[in-house]
């Protein structure tokens, strides 16, 4: 177990590696790197301009020095001008015998945004401490609900409720959060609706009422819930024409304590990977509603930093996106051994 | 004049959309009387579930269809302002419409003062057009690289399994956001995407067809020269721009020449489309790879190695054929899951023209001005919600009835 946890992990590691490279090279494409500078100095900058704007900021050296340099395996990148110095790691200021090297990754420093003006480290972590916030509710709302949907609709396999249950799980999983979110904006929180919630979320990063954050929390947990109920109600209903069910009901048992004695505990076991797989889906409805409801998260600062070719903060936002959706899957199939005693044997 | 109530709206949008209604009961009539005599698609109407989901497909096909190319249902120019109709409820009368004009907006104006009736309609012609086709190239990309993925295993499964997992670990919003830019089209990488992801379909028809009738070259010569000349052409024409493979400011690479080129794609259009098969692609190859592996152990497939058949005869004419009920129901899903993210692209503003009346585009022009005015962001909203929900309670029948035998 433990040598495939560190095999696991070995391979997250490539991955997070060919991927931010990946991004790397797709934001310090040349029409991109010019974007920047015309953001950074203004939008009617000559090319010599632009030229200057770029080789003083380090962006015009070779495309794997820049990389070596981002993680820290390279020295950072120094400009001579005016007789000051100044560099990727150090501003003109710093006296010269504290000017480090290296300053990557592998020094902790995750670099400089500029769009918001301010270390990467830090909005990233202040904007997944939002993110986080809004994930806590969905999930408190997306899982117990799913899971009751899933095991309703399976507990009778063809009956009425199941009926009519699968169409709403599979209802939810064709709508789209933008399309949720649209609908449910139209009809909770516009003049033509009730004037029940708010539609817009920005005021519950400082303070969640349920009036500013049922809505983005029931959009993205709309979305998720039907896979997991079909999910669930498919394993409920495999569980419930097992020969130990049959068993429990031809010796009298109870329904309702054959469903949550008996086959409950061996349904939820496949529902478990599936809601540690559906985080990576989870991240793009949360980049939806967080643009729609505009509630400044980590989907909102992704959006902002690819808007604007903010190369630092876009590699940050990746590497932590790739690195949730890599730790997931490993969680999910640590879980799924450790819940299913017929994996765990052989 | 006054302004229409919903019930006066609703007949009118019927009115408006009887060559729909006529062909839906034509295509429904002929289908359920010879059922019996078209397999799958013919017992998809014994399941309720499957017909209502067909019933919902046809109808956004058949509205795009009529309204697309042939402008039968649409009644105003989807892109036309006019004057006074500027956010205008659904159902408002024209303040004074010319002669021969339609004098209602029967779904509102939008904030630019367009009809949103009609907008929807062109849009379900966008829709229409793109996402099976994507779906198509993408099952085309997925198919032929995992086949032998699955079949032969080892160094080559590693390989392009460690690729497609790492596209599925990209953040889809992100891949988006880094491809469909203009300076991304400028740079030319959509070209060479296209240029890659377009040769699939061309490959996979010249492995078909070659590890079929390879023993009889005589049939199978003048067959592939006719069927590889008339689909390379095609490809020809779709990766190539203005007599052009790549052009970007620096250089290009020339292609066909323009008065054999038999259509253009929009630098926009084409970019959108690289991006949503590349990301469908990596979905597909593990489906197929693990169906692959799957079927390979089958008795079947051990008696096609003792006839000495190859092995891409044993890919694509024993394991594939035996592989189609899951890959149909996954490519009405993918449909759906297209056209969702097609949505997506458009809810960004990212690829198609800000004036563009696709849905995803329409949704995010609304919803700028969403709680003052609901219907220029709601109508496209339950039109690509109808259609996908179409598409899945499609699927799910088609699962159904495919599982009964």
């Amino acid at each position: 177990m433990g040598l495939f946890i560190l095999r696991r992990l070995g391979m997250m590691l490539v991955t997070a590696l060919c991927l931010t490279f990946i991004v790397f090279w797709l934001t310090n494409l040349y029409p991109n790197l010019e974007k920047l500078a015309k953001t950074q100095g203004n939008f009617r900058m000559s090319d010599e301009a632009v030229t200057s704007y770029l080789g003083n900021n380090g962006y015009l050296d070779p495309l794997p020095v820049k990389f070596g340099q981002w993680i820290g395996v390279m020295p950072g990148w120094v400009v001579e001008r005016d007789g000051k110095q100044r560099g990727r790691c150090f501003t003109a200021e710093t006296p010269v015998d504290e000017r480090p090297t290296f300053c990557g990754l592998l020094q902790g420093d995750w670099g400089y945004s500029t769009v918001f003006k301010k270390d990467v480290s830090g909005i990233v972590g202040e904007r997944l401490g939002l993110t986080g916030k809004l994930m806590f509710f969905v999930m408190l709302v997306m899982v117990p609900s799913a899971l009751l949907v899933g095991v309703l609709a399976g507990m009778r396999e063809g009956s009425k409720v199941d009926r009519s249950l699968s169409t709403f799980s599979i209802l939810s999983t064709a709508t789209p959060e933008y399309v949720s979110g649209v609908i449910f904006i139209a009809l909770f929180a516009s003049s033509a609706g009730l004037k029940i919630f708010n539609g817009s979320a920005t005021s519950a990063m400082d303070d969640a009422t349920i009036a500013n954050f049922t809505l983005p929390v029931l959009t993205i947990a709309l979305y998720g819930m039907g896979y997991i109920a079909r999910m669930t109600r498919a394993s409920m209903t495999e569980v419930m024409t097992a020969q130990y069910i049959r068993t429990a009901r031809l010796k009298g048992v109870k329904f309702s304590n054959i469903v949550i004695k008996h086959a409950l505990r061996n349904a939820l076991i496949a529902p478990f990977t599936v809601i540690m797989l559906q985080f990576p889906w989870l991240l793009n409805g949360v980049v939806i509603v967080e643009t729609l409801f505009n509630y400044k998260g980590f989907g909102w600062a992704l959006v902002q930093a690819a808007g604007n070719n903010d190369i630092e903060l876009l590699l940050a936002i990746s590497v932590v996106s790739v690195v949730v959706v890599l730790l997931t899957q490993l969680i999910s199939d640590i879980g799924y051994v450790y819940l299913n005693p017929r994996i765990r044997i052989s | 004049m006054e302004s229409l109530t919903w019930g006066a709206i609703l007949i009118r949008i019927f009115i408006q959309l009887i060559p729909v209604w006529i062909t839906l009961v034509v295509l429904f009539a002929v289908s359920i009387s010879f059922r019996r005599r078209l397999g799958l698609y013919g017992k998809l109407f014994d399941s309720t579930i499957g017909m209502i989901g067909f019933g919902l497909v046809m109808f956004w096909v058949f509205v795009g269809v009529y309204g697309g190319p042939l402008d039968m249902i649409i009644t105003h120019d989807p892109l036309s302002q006019v004057s006074g109709m500027k956010n205008k409820l659904p159902g408002t009368a024209m303040s004074n419409p010319q002669e021969g004009e339609y004098a209602y907006f029967l779904l509102g104006g939008d904030n630019l003062a367009r009809d949103v009736f009609s907008r929807v309609v062109k849009g379900a012609w966008i829709v229409v057009q793109i996402a099976p086709m994507a779906t198509l190239f993408a099952f085309m990309v997925g198919i032929t690289l995992g086949l032998p993925a699955g079949y032969y295993g080892g160094r080559l499964d590693t390989i392009l399994s460690f690729l497609a997992n790492l596209i599925l670990a990209f953040p889809v919003i992100l891949l988006f956001y880094l491809l469909v830019t203009p300076e991304i089209v400028l740079t030319g990488i959509p070209n060479y995407m296209a240029l890659f992801l377009f040769v699939f379909p061309l490959v996979f028809l010249a492995i078909l067809l070659n590890s079929r009738y390879h023993t009889q070259p005589k049939v199978r010569t003048p067959l592939l020269i006719a069927v590889l000349g008339g689909v390379g052409w095609l490809y020809l024409s779709l990766v190539s721009t203005d007599g052009a493979l790549v052009a970007t400011p620096t250089y290009s690479i020339p292609g066909l020449p323009k008065f054999v080129d038999l259509f253009d794609i929009d630098p926009g259009l084409l970019v959108v489309f690289v991006s949503v098969v590349f990301v469908n692609s990596p979905t597909v190859f593990r489906i197929v790879r693990g169906l692959a592996m799957d079927i390979k152990t089958r008795d079947y497939v051990a008696a096609a190695q003792t006839r000495g058949e190859g092995p891409w005869y044993i890919m694509l004419w024993e394991i594939l054929p035996n592989a189609r009920g899951p890959l149909i129901v996954d490519f009405c899903l993918r449909i759906g899951y297209t056209t969702i993210l097609l949505g997506t692209l458009g809810f960004f503003g990212l690829g198609l023209a800000s004036e563009s009346p696709d849905w995803g585009t329409t949704i995010n022009s609304g919803r700028q001005l969403l709680r003052a005015y609901v219907h220029p962001a709601v109508v496209p909203a339950v039109a690509l919600l109808t259609m996908v929900l179409g598409l899945n309670l499609l699927a799910d029948g088609l699962r159904e009835e495919s599982l009964r035998d």
